[in-house]
């Protein structure tokens, strides 16, 4: 359902020297470095799969994500999801999507985080009945029952990433994507937002994508891992592979030598 | 006409959500709209001085001025009531959070809007309001049917006009990333400098007003028919071209939104 072929995407980055003057001389005088974010990149990804995109920092996991979610415009290459291609459909592909972004929220800060939810059911058309539905699920299922009336400022990081995270799933999109979702976390947090990211693929079918450098959450979640580097996927396989691969039993080490291996830390 | 009233009405819970954060700090609500009722008072008492040592500038008379910055006062204040969410734009931009925008199903502009709703700006419309009244019976114009149409028409122009250059600031934002602050002398210098018609300002401001950025249609030549002093009664259409203006600025925004690169991870 999701396919992926040969993308490409370059940014352009400013770059400069330190100093006062070399800030004056850039105002007047730019220079730019192309830096390849996405270098011929391929896959394609089945119905109600779950999978991992890991890889370093600035391997391109972000640029990735923010592709198949209709946010970039890739420059060259295919990308179809439900037969729609996502920055050209960005409409209609992202009433069927969910994203959580790690860290930036989407709930309004002053106010109770059941307004927040209301303000979501009128966005994406839900209709009042399929909202009390979907809300008591997710309410019973991440324990929201006493969250949902207090003000998003006053949440934990823990609590606020399972109202993240039911926000994004008000309207059971197809796919759902999680960019670092457990980041900061404490571990009962952690363990709750896994434990119902599966439930979620397993009741209700749920494609779920997930980028993370917790090595639990790929070993929790997904049978399958793809590995990116430099802008390039370097790896497509399941956790056995990397362990191989890397040359340890223990995720984390062979995680980082892989890195190491393939010169992409 | 169904989806008009769909738009309308996710505006609306918008700013109900707005309204319920604002009131969450109280006292800073009803001082900000205290406040704002007190600041534009002083331009209109300017004008006022002004008028104590001359009896005319540039032709037009007390009375004639007090019409036209009664107009364009209210046409600035409305347009900044619901099209002013644009403000804060640049920092939307840089801190990639137009990213959640473009992942729903809604029109961006609109959900720009709706996010930044700020109600301090209901005192200034009030206080548009009470010049605007007392400029139109203290003027002497007498209003026949003609002068009304003209009136609403300009109006109508002038919140199109503004909102127009709203757009245009927001959409430099997307290639620059910072807010281009010389963008005030549009908006803000717009509404000081208007409440003279603008031929006051000389030929070439007039052609400039004219051509580029097109003031005079939604002041200065309508303004004529209003004050009787030209029978020229297609006058009063002068302000729709304002449409092709706001049609500009709306095709550079969604270069604009093309031309998004996100930022970060």
């Amino acid at each position: 359902m999701i396919e992926m072929q040969h993308i490409r995407k370059t940014y352009r980055v400013m770059r400069r020297s330190a100093g006062f003057k070399e800030a004056c001389r850039q105002l007047f005088r730019r220079e730019h470095d192309e830096i390849r974010a996405l270098d011929d990149v391929s896959f394609a990804i089945g119905d109600g799969e779950i999978v991992s995109y890991m890889g370093p920092n600035g391997a391109g996991k972000s640029s990735t994500i923010k592709i198949l979610s209709g946010i970039l415009t890739p420059d060259s290459g295919h990308c179809v999801i439900d037969g729609l291609v996502p920055w050209k459909d960005r409409m209609k592909h992202v009433a069927r999507i969910g994203v959580v972004f790690g860290q930036r929220s989407q709930l309004w800060w002053d106010i109770p985080v059941i307004d927040s939810f209301e303000l979501l059911r009128d966005i994406y058309r839900v209709d009042q009945r399929r909202y009390e539905q979907n809300l008591d699920e997710l309410t019973a299922l991440l324990q929201l029952e006493e969250l949902l009336r207090t003000p998003t400022r006053q949440l934990s990081l823990g609590q606020r990433m399972r109202c993240e995270i039911a926000a994004s799933l008000i309207h059971n999109p197809r796919i759902l994507f999680l960019d670092e979702p457990t980041i900061g976390l404490d571990a009962v947090s952690k363990l709750a937002v896994r434990d119902f990211v599966k439930k979620q693929n397993r009741e209700h079918g749920t494609t779920v994508i997930l980028t993370t450098h917790d090595m639990q959450d790929i070993a929790a979640l997904a049978e399958r891992v793809i590995l990116i580097g430099r802008g390039r996927i370097l790896l497509d396989g399941t956790l056995d592979d990397i362990c191989r691969e890397g040359g340890s039993g223990d995720l984390e080490q062979a995680a980082a030598g892989l890195y190491r291996k393939l010169d992409i830390a | 006409m169904h989806r008009i009233k769909d738009c309308v009405n996710l505006y609306a819970h918008y700013v109900s959500l707005n309204l319920r954060s604002a009131m969450q700090h109280k006292a800073s609500f009803f001082l900000q709209i205290a406040g704002q009722l007190l600041t534009s008072m002083t331009t209109f008492l300017g004008i006022t001085f002004m008028f104590m040592r001359f009896e005319q500038v540039g032709g037009y008379t007390y009375a004639d001025i007090l019409v036209c910055y009664s107009i364009v006062l209210l046409q600035f204040s409305l347009a900044e009531m619901f099209v002013r969410g644009f403000d804060a734009f640049s920092s939307l931009v840089r801190k990639g959070e137009f990213d959640r925008v473009l992942v729903r199903p809604r029109s961006p502009i609109l959900q720009v809007l709706g996010a930044r709703f700020e109600f301090t700006r209901v005192g200034r419309l009030l206080q548009a309001l009470i010049v605007f009244s007392y400029g139109v019976r203290a003027s002497g114009v007498e209003w026949t049917p003609v002068r009304v149409l003209t009136l609403i028409s300009m109006l109508l122009g002038g919140i199109l006009l503004f909102a127009g250059l709203y757009l245009m600031y927001a959409s430099f934002c997307f290639f620059t990333l910072e807010g281009l602050e010389f963008m005030n002398i549009f908006t803000d210098g717009a509404k000081e400098y208007g409440k003279y018609p603008v031929d006051v300002y000389g030929e070439r401001m007039k052609k400039f007003a004219t051509f580029v950025i097109p003031y005079a249609l939604v002041q200065y030549y309508p303004l004529q028919l209003l004050l009787g002093r030209s029978d020229c009664w297609y006058c009063m259409l002068y302000p729709l071209g304002a449409v092709v203006f706001l049609a500009a600025c709306y095709a550079f925004w969604r270069f604009g939104v093309r031309h998004y690169t996100s930022s970060g991870s």
